[in-house]
């Protein structure tokens, strides 16, 4: 196990040095996106069309998130509201269980699953688009 | 109460084959950096087993039972919040905060808003809300040995001080990756099997499954009880009760009349009984509660019976949950093990599965509870509902073997969530506070885990599930601002994010004060001094804001830099490796950890 988990990047040092050396991490091959080269220097160097594109990006970053963070929080705030105005909810039972049991719990959790596969889905596509922007 | 062998053995059987599994992993953490950091290869699903292991404290494993007891259907929100938390993370601020390169909260505060002063701030924060969350767990650890090992419960802290340093010191966060995976499974067994079983003899011996459950009246003795009671408390009394009472003091509370003394009539009302005395209830007796649990079981099986007053807790439990996990130190420092943002979201679907899974369970536990074992509601040591019940309602070696299994899975939940808080406070203080003048993070959580250990020395009444809530409100009320506004708007200042964090904090720290010294009654404004998340996070995001908006000037001249780190896609390599292990080893963060 050990010996898997230490990657070429790891270099031994001599037990007690002073100071440890400095290891260059290479993160991506930016070769491969040779093709967007001028795109992708425009970001580097921050010049204005860069800077609407990462703004752009932002934004729809943070409408997706948005629309499904609130939409599954007014669905969460909407509960206590409704048994508090609709208390004859309690009186229900499901296969046994009564109601508000099983919307506490019970529901929420795939409820999360969901929204968290959507919101990969959603924040996926929003960096695909952008990178179509910058390899154009 | 316990006081049987079972427990103990599955609380030595766990601690044991957790400190083998450290010590086996142990031997590849060499370094200081291995120590903190752990290598990025933990693969994904493991490292989601492993940040579930961490998470599911002692509030998630005994706590919640514990206020479903108590508190019935509304007590959910808990659970509910604790997996939610986990979706606000995600969507957002989990991959743009593992690409801006940050290890820890601090590391944000310097790298996003370029300031010193800041910095400082949140490692402050950082150890206060570490230290809100590690005191509850050694306290409930505490009084989970005091029950089952018929220990006093100064000794017992300290039993559980020493395992945890012994934990923490086998291995470090590494080692840890492997031994808090290894424990959520511990868990999720040690919480399902036991539940099936309950549920099935539940449900042979009452095949009328809800037994009166919604009739307006109490809960009530299926057999003739005495219950001890080791603490002050004021009992509410719904119905008129015949019992014996013995060993009853003078009270020393006169805000409520005394029971008396030998064979009474207890007319209904509220009484203050003194630790010390023993109550025996005949059977079919009517059980009285402590003042803030639910007395009749309808309002205990039907939500929102409490008005207003109930609403602004929950609302409060919701928003304190759901933005305050995201300001949990050792919640954010495991996402450092995955290597992208992509490889970040995919994890923590896993864990929201893993912990929706576990978040099924306790909810058994605490319904069953209600009909087991009443006596709890009477000595208001509710938190120990999932220990005691087995016995209750197998009063054999089947039980004995699941309370065995019980007290293993809790004290795995106490272990991992401490000490991975240990090691997260401990890495902060080793790298901020510390600052070259310790040689190794390892004498540094020595420092982390024996002053908690000693604020927990004092015996505290409140359920876990409510204290740790505290600490979730705090970073609601501080890190949240600072991560979600940090991420998402460039106009946030370091002096804007320090107004925000300090006018939400002091809101939470206030109430906390407040709610220790004075014991409020029920009402709608106290509640919000108990949970005051509702107010104090709406008032951080907005002083953050504002303060921004006016020193306009003090927005960092890297804003534009760090914004396309933080957000653009993995592919194109903008991710800062250098930013944390450059500025760890500015900081004397990188000694090695066998210099010590």
């Amino acid at each position: 196990m050990s010996g898997a988990s230490r990657g070429a990047d790891w270099t031994p040092r001599p037990r007690g040095s002073a100071t440890p050396r400095r290891k260059r991490v290479v993160l991506a091959d930016r070769r491969r996106t040779q093709r967007g080269g001028r795109t992708l220097m425009e970001l580097e160097e921050q010049t204005s069309v860069g800077e609407v594109l990462v703004q752009h990006l932002v934004r729809a970053q943070l409408r997706s998130a948005l629309l499904l963070g609130g939409t599954t929080a007014l669905a969460f705030a909407a509960l206590p509201l409704a048994f508090r105005l609709l208390p004859e909810l309690g009186g229900i039972a499901v296969l046994g269980v009564r109601v508000p049991w099983l919307l506490l719990g019970v529901v929420p959790y795939p409820v999360l699953v969901l929204v968290g596969y959507l919101s990969i889905r959603a924040a996926e596509r929003n960096e695909r688009d952008f990178m179509h922007l910058v390899e154009r | 109460m316990l006081g049987n062998v079972w427990p103990l053995a599955g609380i030595a059987a766990l601690s044991l084959a957790t400190l083998v599994l450290g010590v086996w992993g142990a031997r590849s953490a060499r370094t200081t950096s291995d120590f903190l950091v752990a290598r990025q290869s933990v693969r994904e699903q493991r490292n989601a087993a492993a940040i579930s292991g961490e998470y599911l404290s002692a509030a998630s494993f005994l706590g919640i039972a514990g206020l479903v007891l108590k508190d019935g259907v509304d007590a959910l929100w808990f659970p509910i919040g604790f997996a939610g938390g986990y979706l606000a993370l995600m969507l957002f601020v989990a991959a743009p905060l593992r690409r801006s390169g940050a290890y820890a909260l601090p590391d944000f505060a310097e790298a996003r808003l370029d300031s010193l002063p800041l910095r400082r701030l949140s490692t402050v924060l950082v150890v206060l809300v570490g230290w809100l969350y590690l005191v509850p767990q050694l306290q409930a650890a505490g009084r989970m040995l005091t029950l089952v090992g018929a220990v006093p419960y100064r000794t017992c802290i300290a039993v559980v001080g020493a395992v945890l340093l012994v934990t923490v010191l086998s291995g470090g966060i590494r080692a840890v990756t492997l031994v808090q995976a290894f424990q959520y499974w511990v868990k999720l067994f040690a919480i399902t099997l036991p539940a099936f079983v309950l549920l099935v003899v539940f449900l042979v011996d009452h095949p009328d499954a809800q037994g009166g459950m919604n009739a307006p009246r109490p809960a009530a003795f299926d057999h003739s009880t005495t219950v001890r009671i080791d603490a002050d408390v004021h009992l509410q009394f719904r119905q008129p009760v015949w019992m014996t009472v013995t060993d009853a003091a003078e009270p020393t509370d006169a805000s409520r009349p005394a029971l008396g003394s030998g064979d009474v009539y207890v007319q209904p009302g509220e009484y203050s009984v003194p630790a010390g005395a023993a109550l025996r209830f005949p059977a079919g007796s009517p059980v009285p509660v402590v003042s803030d649990a639910k007395a009749d079981n309808s309002t205990w099986l039907n939500p929102q019976q409490e008005g207003g007053a109930g609403l602004v807790r929950t609302y409060s439990i919701m928003l304190a949950t759901f933005l305050g996990t995201m300001g949990l130190p050792h919640v954010l420092v495991r996402f450092y093990t995955n290597p992208s943002g992509y490889r970040v979201r995919r994890t923590i679907l896993f864990v929201l599965a893993l912990l929706g899974t576990f978040y099924l369970f306790p909810t058994v536990f605490g319904m069953l509870s209600r009909l087991y074992v009443p006596q709890l509601l009477v000595t208001g040591r509710t938190d120990m509902a999932v220990l005691e019940l087995p016995q209750a309602v197998l009063g054999n070696w089947v039980g004995g073997l699941l309370a065995a299994v019980t007290a293993a899975g809790a004290f795995a939940a106490f272990l991992s969530t401490s000490s991975g808080l240990v090691v997260s406070v401990a890495s902060v203080l080793t790298s901020d506070v510390f600052r070259g003048r310790v040689r190794s993070v390892r004498a540094v959580s020595v420092v982390a885990t024996v002053l908690p250990a000693l604020l927990a020395l004092q015996v505290s009444d409140e359920d876990i599930s409510l204290s740790v809530g505290m600490a979730f409100a705090l970073a609601a009320s501080t890190f949240a601002p600072m991560l979600v506004l940090g991420v998402w708007w460039r106009g946030l200042t370091a002096v804007g994010a320090a107004c925000g964090m300090l006018s939400g904090g002091s809101l939470v720290l206030a109430a906390r004060v407040v709610t220790a010294v004075w014991n409020l009654p029920s009402s709608g404004v106290t509640d919000l001094v108990k949970q005051p998340a509702l107010v104090s996070v709406p008032v951080a995001f907005l002083v953050a804001v504002l303060v921004s908006r006016a020193t306009p000037h003090r927005v960092p001249s890297s804003v534009r830099q760090v914004m396309l780190r933080m957000h653009a896609p993995d592919r194109l390599g903008f991710m800062d490796e250098r930013a944390v292990p450059a500025a760890n080893s500015s900081r004397g963060g990188r000694h090695h950890a066998d210099d010590s």
